[in-house]
């Protein structure tokens, strides 16, 4: 054990801070990683790591900080390090030590490589000259622009995606422009000629020059070395100040080569399907690694693979079995698309309008199935081509498709045979069908059919299918949750949690329209807090929330507050009763026992709250939720330990599940209960939950409420070990809040599944949907990251702003007035009498 | 109330009616509301995303508890509205015409920013 002082520890260092390094620490903080296993970055650039992809429109009024990625903070959550401005320039997996290039040395314990590519540029003579660039960093840029300054003409080597934009940037900048690319296309490895041409025609008439089937031999330089054109093998030469070279990427595999970890035979880390090289604890990720023979030139095929990694470290078993290319973008303001492999030998279906500029092929092979597919000037069909490319539906009229006004989806000329879901094999008839027996929602359809609630791609093929239908059928079309979003509360929770987007703003924006109202704010809200995203009430996400989560208590009739701290299982020292009880009397609160077992403080002012919770929390009680839609509750009766009865323990199984649970955000207040005996106590079946204790271990019941319309808990199980127990309910939970409907409780959620408490039985119990892992590792990331929502509020003090009664004064509520009723203080409002 | 112009102070006059200074714009969430004290009458003050500000009665008529700026702001039809956090009725804020209840309605008060502080008139 090497003990030199000079050697930081890093349970987990990160060489990189790219885009997927970058997601990398990412998807650590929201699994809990780092406060288990601290992590140290390290990014050779000076900057944070920023948005690469989208680098031109630096030179289009966007500034860096636009273009940083993440959220403020999330590189100084706990047990993050990040160290910029500083390189691994040796690695030693054997004694799992890094060098740094400033002199430092790193220990680790597991190491992951996403150093990305380097620009690759072509052993010609005068790349050396002065104004001769690559385009990769926002150094790079900044080089760029401030050569720019005084030239006239550019020129960029390299006409794929990386060489327009930065012919872009070149143009932004003023400079006359040309484009030189061996290929006889731009774009070659994703257009086909008609594609290339009509992006030609668009570049062209922005007022860049494209020259292609051409070699550049040589930078020109001028006597005092600095760059004056480009040289061609045609004879031809570019008069150029300023050259780009963007002509690929090669990994920066060094570190690996050097260390002596497996390599690809063009380049990359060999890495199997959980992202490990051929050391042990070594990791690589993003264009640096190679997959299966594939370096990934592309940002989502790294995430992915940042994710699974995350995944992984974290206990989860999670594996990258590779990713398809299909990908669309805009690029000089053209729309381009391409899908699966558009040079496969196959049949053709080309529809285009050259003038126009557009150009949509679709390759078909024998058995009529889409190969591949490029679209330029009109990107519609993406979707659906996309779909059948991956063989999540089969090929509707793709003529159809692809005219003008198919309007890029036509989901009425698919037929009834075509698979639209392929996750549970729902052919298109089996969603029409279901509409026409009634189901007039996405929802109710899916619900009905399961179409949609695998993997969740074919959500937005299964809308449109079901807005066709009722439309044909003369019906309305109501799937939306209020005027602003047109989708549901389950589809705008897989949008979130595809996109990632944490900001009502942008999800709105981009999914919805208008500001917003009442009922999508709590939605969206709600949805953030369950995927996961810090304190509720930090930034915009304040606005959203309903007035209970805005300030953490629950309103009464006459305007004031009630404050409940969290009982788990209705166990609670006398220390802790007397502290709540001297709490309810230095404020004049009003108490009540409530029927999950704890105890309501009411009629508590706005301002009094946070003083309220500094003594609560020094009594050891935290937040009870009782403000959220969110897991309250579990109830237990006394249990095996002082029951005559009683074969379990109870009340340990209630605490735990409690502790586990809490601050759980949902659709609907979620309740549980567990009882030690069949004698039942603790009323476990009317909960959404219950536990009822046997001799040979726990039954499971699950959708019951009480309320309005009082529902009986179904048996979901029997004579459960205690981790299949918590296995399952973690399942059910999350499965519940991922797909219910807005104040939609599990009791209606469930029976309004198809084939009801049997198909919960096979998805939770037996996994049919192959989402189980997927939902418990939800779950852990909600565990791992739960924090006392009051005690959150009260650490820092410009949270504290906002709980006055007035903001200009300091009078109380005048509107708030009591009267003693049996011995305790009450509304004057209440009609007492 | 040197922030206020003179021009104001003759307006306000004629209306009755001083202005308030209720609190720094910086104090306010977008799409939020604070309750402040004009002339001793609860007032509900809110900025919206657009940058409009909005001032209404904070007493909810449905409840009749003062609670209107604490509810949440949304938009009908191009209209801000609040609902009040108690039953949940809107409240148009630039009318104060209430959308669930037509025979309901809250005044509407005068607010606008004064050298970076917003400041309230009491509306008839």
């Amino acid at each position: 054990m090497d003990h030199n002082p000079a050697v930081e520890h890093a349970e987990v260092l990160v060489v990189g801070n790219g885009m997927v390094g970058h997601r990398f620490v990412e998807a650590a903080v929201e699994r809990g990683l780092p406060e288990r296993r601290p992590l140290v970055v390290v990014g050779e650039e000076r900057h944070r790591a920023y948005d690469r992809v989208h680098l031109s429109s630096l030179f289009d009024g966007t500034d860096l900080a636009e273009l940083t990625l993440g959220r403020d903070g999330l590189y100084d959550a706990p047990g993050v390090r990040l160290v910029l401005g500083d390189r691994v320039v040796a690695l030693d997996p054997g004694v799992h030590q890094a060098t740094l290039a400033s002199g430092g040395r790193i220990s680790f314990g597991t190491c992951v490589l996403a150093t990305g590519s380097s620009p690759f540029v072509p052993p010609v003579p005068g790349t050396g000259a002065a104004g001769v660039f690559v385009y990769r960093t926002v150094d790079d840029l900044a080089a760029i622009r401030s050569w720019a300054t005084g030239c006239r003409t550019g020129a960029v080597v390299g006409g794929g995606l990386l060489g327009l934009e930065a012919a872009n940037a070149l143009r932004l900048l003023g400079l006359d422009t040309t484009v030189v690319e061996l290929a006889p296309r731009l774009m070659a490895v994703q257009l086909d000629e008609g594609g290339g041409r009509a992006l030609r025609r668009h570049v062209e008439a922005l007022g860049l020059h494209v020259l292609t089937s051409v070699a550049t031999t040589e930078v020109a330089t001028s006597r005092d070395g600095r760059a004056v054109g480009l040289a061609l093998a045609d004879g031809r030469t570019v008069a150029a100040d300023l050259v780009v070279f963007a002509a690929g990427i090669r990994p920066r595999d060094e570190l690996g080569r050097e260390a002596g970890l497996a390599v690809g035979e063009r380049g990359g880390i060999v890495v199997d399907d959980t992202c490990r090289t051929s050391a042990a604890d070594v990791y690589a990720i993003g264009e640096v690694a190679c997959h299966r023979g594939r370096v990934y030139g592309l940002v989502a095929p790294g995430f992915a693979m940042a994710e699974t990694v995350a995944e992984h470290l974290s206990g989860g078993e999670a594996t990258f079995t590779g990713s398809d290319t299909a990908t669309t973008l805009k690029l000089l303001g053209v729309d381009v698309a391409s899908v699966g492999d558009p040079h496969a030998p196959g049949a053709e279906i080309v529809v285009a309008d050259e003038p126009q500029g557009t150009w949509q092929k679709v390759v078909v092979d024998a058995d009529g199935r889409v190969t591949g597919a490029v679209l330029v000037g009109d990107t519609r069909p993406f979707g659906v081509l996309a779909e059948c490319a991956r063989g999540t539906i089969t090929p509707p009229d793709l003529l159809a498709l692809l005219r003008p006004d198919g309007g890029g989806t036509a989901p009425l000329e698919l037929p009834d045979a075509a698979r639209v879901c392929s996750c549970h094999n729902v052919a298109c008839g089996a969603v029409r069908a279901a509409v026409r027996d009634g189901y007039d929602t996405a929802a109710a359809v899916r619900s009905a059919t399961k179409a949609g609630s695998g993997c969740g791609s074919c959500v937005p093929l299964v809308q449109q299918l079901v807005n066709a239908e009722l439309t044909a059928a003369g019906r309305t079309v109501a799937t939306g949750l209020c005027p602003h979003f047109d989708v549901t509360r389950q589809e705008l929770y897989e949008i979130v949690r595809a996109t990632g987007i944490r900001s009502f703003a942008e999800l709105v924006d981009r999914h919805g329209r208008g500001r917003g109202c009442e009922i999508c704010k709590p939605a969206v809200a709600s949805i953030f807090a369950s995927l996961g995203s810090g304190y509720i009430l930090d930034g915009e996400q304040a606005a959203l929330q309903d007035t209970n989560d805005h300030f953490l208590a629950n309103l009464q009739r006459d305007g004031s507050y009630s404050v409940v701290p969290r009982v788990p299982g209705g166990e609670i020292t006398p220390a802790q009763l007397i502290a709540i009880g001297e709490v309810a009397r230095d404020f004049g609160l009003y108490t009540k026992i409530t029927g999950g077992q704890r105890i309501d403080l009411f009629g508590a002012r706005i301002e009094q709250l946070p003083q309220i919770w500094a003594r609560l929390l020094d009594a050891g009680l935290e937040s009870g939720h009782a403000y959220g839609k969110a897991v309250r509750t579990v109830k237990s009766c006394v249990g095996s330990t002082w029951c005559r009865y009683g074969v379990q323990d109870s009340v340990q199984l209630a605490v735990d599940l409690e502790l586990r649970y809490r601050g759980l955000r949902s659709p609907h207040k979620i309740k549980l209960a567990v009882s030690g005996c069949a004698r039942e106590c603790a009323e476990a079946q009317g909960k959404d939950v219950g536990v009822i204790a046997t001799e040979r271990g726990w039954n499971l019941y699950v959708g019951g409420n009480g309320g309005m319309r009082p529902m009986h808990a179904e048996l979901l199980a029997e004579d459960l070990d205690r981790e299949t127990l918590v296995r399952s309910i973690d399942r059910y939970l999350m499965w519940y809040v991922r797909t219910a409907d807005r104040l939609e409780r599990t009791a209606t959620w469930q029976r309004k599944l198809p084939g009801g408490i049997e198909f919960v039985r096979r998805v939770v119990m037996d996994d049919a949907l192959g989402i189980g892992a997927e939902l418990e590792a939800d779950m852990a990331r909600h565990v791992a990251s739960y924090r006392c929502e009051w005690e959150e509020t009260l650490a820092d003090p410009s949270r504290l702003e906002r709980f006055v009664s007035y903001v200009n004064s300091d009078e109380p509520d005048p509107t708030i007035a009591r009267v003693e009723v049996r011995g305790q203080r009450v509304p004057a409002s209440a009609g007492v009498g | 109330m040197s922030m206020v112009s003179a021009v104001d102070r003759v307006a306000a006059a004629r209306a009755g009616s001083e202005w308030t200074r209720v609190c720094p714009a910086s104090r306010l969430t977008p799409e939020r509301g604070v309750a402040a004290l004009v002339d001793g009458d609860p007032v509900a003050v809110f900025l919206l995303s657009t940058g409009e500000l909005a001032a209404i009665d904070n007493r909810d008529p449905c409840s009749g508890a003062s609670v209107l700026s604490r509810g949440l702001v949304g938009e009908v039809d191009g209209a801000p509205t609040v609902a009040s956090p108690m039953y949940k009725q809107r409240f148009e804020l630039r009318t104060g015409r209430c959308l669930d209840d037509p025979g309901v309605s809250v005044r509407v008060h005068d607010v606008r920013l004064d050298d970076g502080f917003v400041v309230v008139r009491r509306g008839g």
